[in-house]
């Protein structure tokens, strides 16, 4: 009912005639062209460029950013941190890139691969790509990478393969779509530095809802 | 919400001699506008991309119900379901319906400016379902029985004494006034909100026909838990905000952050399709989109479409010399400043809220900053050619143009009243050349002096020049 009558005075307000086909050709070559609107220069830079417009872009987020040059370090560093920070227990993802890592030397840490609940203090995952524009990380929910681990623990620690960062979003649009088989996950998160408000007085304070601290693992060599 | 935009005069004249409010706004405006600038002149390309963004929203309400077709199928062949309602009244029912369906107590909720305008929170309070508002700043006016002053930073116009104050009260602890801990406190007490609730609400920047997908950009990671952790979750929206692609998206993305609060980008950029996959392990089971019209396909085809290409990022308020002395309460409704002074009469009509319009300097800032270039005073000024035509223009500003009118027909008449006014006032103004009272002029002599005229008439400059 409702539906109807919103189509009705759109089609009445447009004018539109007993043909419409023009218009929907033009709106089904918009969307199959998926056409990358103006990419600003900054995007479009070579590899090496991007990775180092990346790692600036991130810290000025309020990011940390810990480099790696192999993901076999990875364990130790993430341990490193976790001890600095007086933080016993991680949750960790099931994915392919976190298997394999080697904890034998962090026999104090309590892990496990579960999706996060309440009161966890730490998360381990691994992105899908970083974004250079802006330094943003980009995940994706998926069996092996549950969504509540990108929010609910105190720090949000993340993996990222060097050869993975992008210069642009539309870039990172293009490989999610060839990833997942152009469906969509349930959900896809752009990250960019940790939780934050200035709901009082304009006073930013880092830490509202999500991580309060976001640190990122950027492994060189992959 | 209560409408109270034709109270607008007493309202500001209140919010003028409120020192709190002004401290508060002075917040805002030592805040946004030089973070805005600072942002822009990161990005060479802005103003071209605001010049495509324009058009591309152009684009997209030609082809609107085309687009919000594409968007449905998708929505659906996701698994998720869409709702299409009229009225406010249609989208409060249909969400109490899904509430009710999945017999929920509590409902989480992101910020929304969508649900303030459909007054939902009133309406589930009333029938059994408990909103909990998660945006720190939405929780702090939740507490207070507040609303929004601003579309983005909804409770700008309260001090650290008032959160402070709200805080000691309603969770019992001692009272402090360190926006750290404040923080803290609200984090703890959500927290178990977020867990327990049965549905989470969430709002939507952009709506991707292509994927069927919403997103929502925000800063605190409230939205996400919101919408993750419930077995329901419902993307409460409106018709304009479809975008074809996640191309097209991208291009907004680039200028909402930074022409909201002169961000690079926003902390947490969320894309939601259908409900969580067979294999995922958390996620919501159920996917609603509940898309509301309200008067929005009744602005297409009228000289008030442009308002479609509204991306609701606040700089036009951050901009305006009037919010910025009045705050946003002022304007009396859900939407404040510019945009809503164009909104507002489309909403809740032109009767209630003629003043709106009639509210602005026409200074012009707030279409400089459009990252749309929504021509709003242009827009405004459509409202009070309709307010005229209605006759709703108040008796004293009818009558006065009257009296204009009748002179403006007789030159001479014309002639000497202006040549006599002037060197009343010259005389008034003394030697100061400015003018401390004016009779019957009292709303604008109270704030400032009035400059009196420096010299001549207009027509006898002429008159001498031409000679
Ligand atoms: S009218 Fe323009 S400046 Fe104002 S909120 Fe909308 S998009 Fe932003």
């Amino acid at each position: 009912m409702s539906r109807a009558e919103i189509f009705n005075r759109i089609r009445t307000g447009l004018r539109i005639g007993a043909d419409d086909r023009q218009r929907q050709e033009t709106v089904q070559q918009r969307l199959q062209a998926r056409a990358a609107n103006l990419i600003p220069q900054r995007a479009q830079l070579p590899q090496a460029a991007c990775i180092q417009l990346f790692i600036e872009m991130a810290i000025e987020s309020a990011a940390e950013l810990i480099e790696l040059r192999h993901r076999n370090e990875l364990s130790a560093a993430v341990e490193h941190w976790l001890s600095e920070n007086g933080i016993s227990q991680l949750v960790l993802a099931r994915e392919e890139n976190l298997q394999n890592l080697d904890w034998s030397a962090s026999s104090s840490l309590v892990r496990e691969e579960r999706v996060a609940q309440a009161g966890d203090e730490a998360s381990l995952t691994n992105a899908f790509c970083g974004i250079a524009e802006t330094g943003t990380l980009m995940l994706h929910s998926g069996p092996d990478s549950p969504t509540t681990l990108n929010f609910l623990p105190d720090n949000h620690l993340v993996a990222l393969s060097a050869s993975s960062i992008v210069g642009a979003y539309e870039e990172a649009w293009q490989q999610l779509r060839a990833a997942s088989g152009g469906e969509m996950p349930r959900t896809v998160n752009m990250i960019t530095g940790p939780s934050r408000s200035a709901d009082i007085e304009q006073k930013l304070q880092m830490g509202a809802h999500g991580p309060r601290r976001l640190a990122i693992f950027l492994i060189r060599d992959e | 919400m209560e409408i109270r935009s034709q109270e607008f005069k007493k309202s500001a004249h209140i919010a003028l001699h409120d020192a709190k409010l002004q401290r508060a706004l002075g917040n805002l405006k030592a805040g946004f506008p030089g973070k805005r600038a600072a942002a822009v002149a990161r990005l060479p390309e802005f103003d071209a991309l605001r010049d495509q963004a324009r058009d591309l929203k152009n684009h997209i309400i030609e082809h609107l119900d085309l687009y919000l077709e594409e968007f449905e199928k998708n929505v659906i062949a996701q698994g998720g379901t869409v709702h299409w309602c009229r009225t406010a009244e249609d989208a409060r029912k249909t969400i109490l319906e899904i509430c009710r369906a999945q017999d929920a107590k509590t409902v989480t909720k992101g910020k929304s400016m969508v649900t303030e305008e459909i007054a939902l929170n009133e309406y589930l309070e009333a029938n059994g379902v408990t909103p909990v508002e998660t945006d720190l700043g939405e929780y702090i006016l939740q507490l207070r029985n507040d609303h929004p002053s601003h579309i983005v930073a909804p409770a700008i116009h309260l001090t650290l004494d008032d959160v402070a104050e709200a805080f000691h009260e309603h969770h019992k602890r001692p009272k402090s006034d360190d926006p750290a801990v404040l923080m803290q406190e609200a984090r703890e007490m959500l927290r178990k909100q977020f867990v327990s609730a049965d549905v989470g609400i969430t709002g939507a920047n952009f709506l991707i026909a292509e994927t069927g997908s919403t997103i929502i950009c925000t800063n605190e990671g409230n939205g996400d838990l919101t919408q993750t952790l419930p077995k329901t979750h419902i993307v409460v929206s409106s018709i304009e905000k479809v975008v074809p692609t996640l191309e097209d998206m991208t291009l907004f993305l680039r200028l909402l952050a930074r022409s909201a609060t002169g961000q690079e980008f926003t902390v947490y950029n969320t894309l939601s399709t259908g409900p969580r996959r067979q294999a995922d392990r958390d996620g919501p089971e159920n996917f609603h989109v509940v898309l509301v019209d309200n008067g929005r396909s009744d602005m297409v085809g009228t000289e008030f479409q442009e308002m479609l290409r509204c991306i609701r990022c606040s700089a036009c308020m951050n901009h305006c010399p009037v919010y910025g002395a009045v705050g946003g309460q002022t304007y009396g409704w859900v939407y404040p400043g510019p945009m809503g002074s164009v909104l507002t009469p489309q909403m809740i009509g032109i009767e209630n809220a003629g003043l709106l319009p009639n509210a602005s300097t026409f200074c012009g800032k707030c279409e400089e900053v459009c990252p749309v270039r929504i021509p709003l005073p242009k827009l405004m000024r459509h409202w009070r050619d309709k307010e005229w035509e209605k006759h709703l223009t108040p008796a004293a500003a009818r009558s006065g143009i009257g009296i204009w009118a009748f002179f403006a027909k007789r030159p001479a008449l014309y002639r000497m009243l202006s040549w006599s006014s002037n060197l009343f006032l010259r005389l008034v103004g003394g030697k100061r050349g400015r003018i401390r009272k004016l009779p019957l002029a009292g709303g604008w002599t109270d704030f400032r002096d009035m400059p009196a005229p420096s010299g001549k008439t207009f027509m006898q400059q002429w008159q001498e020049r031409k000679s």
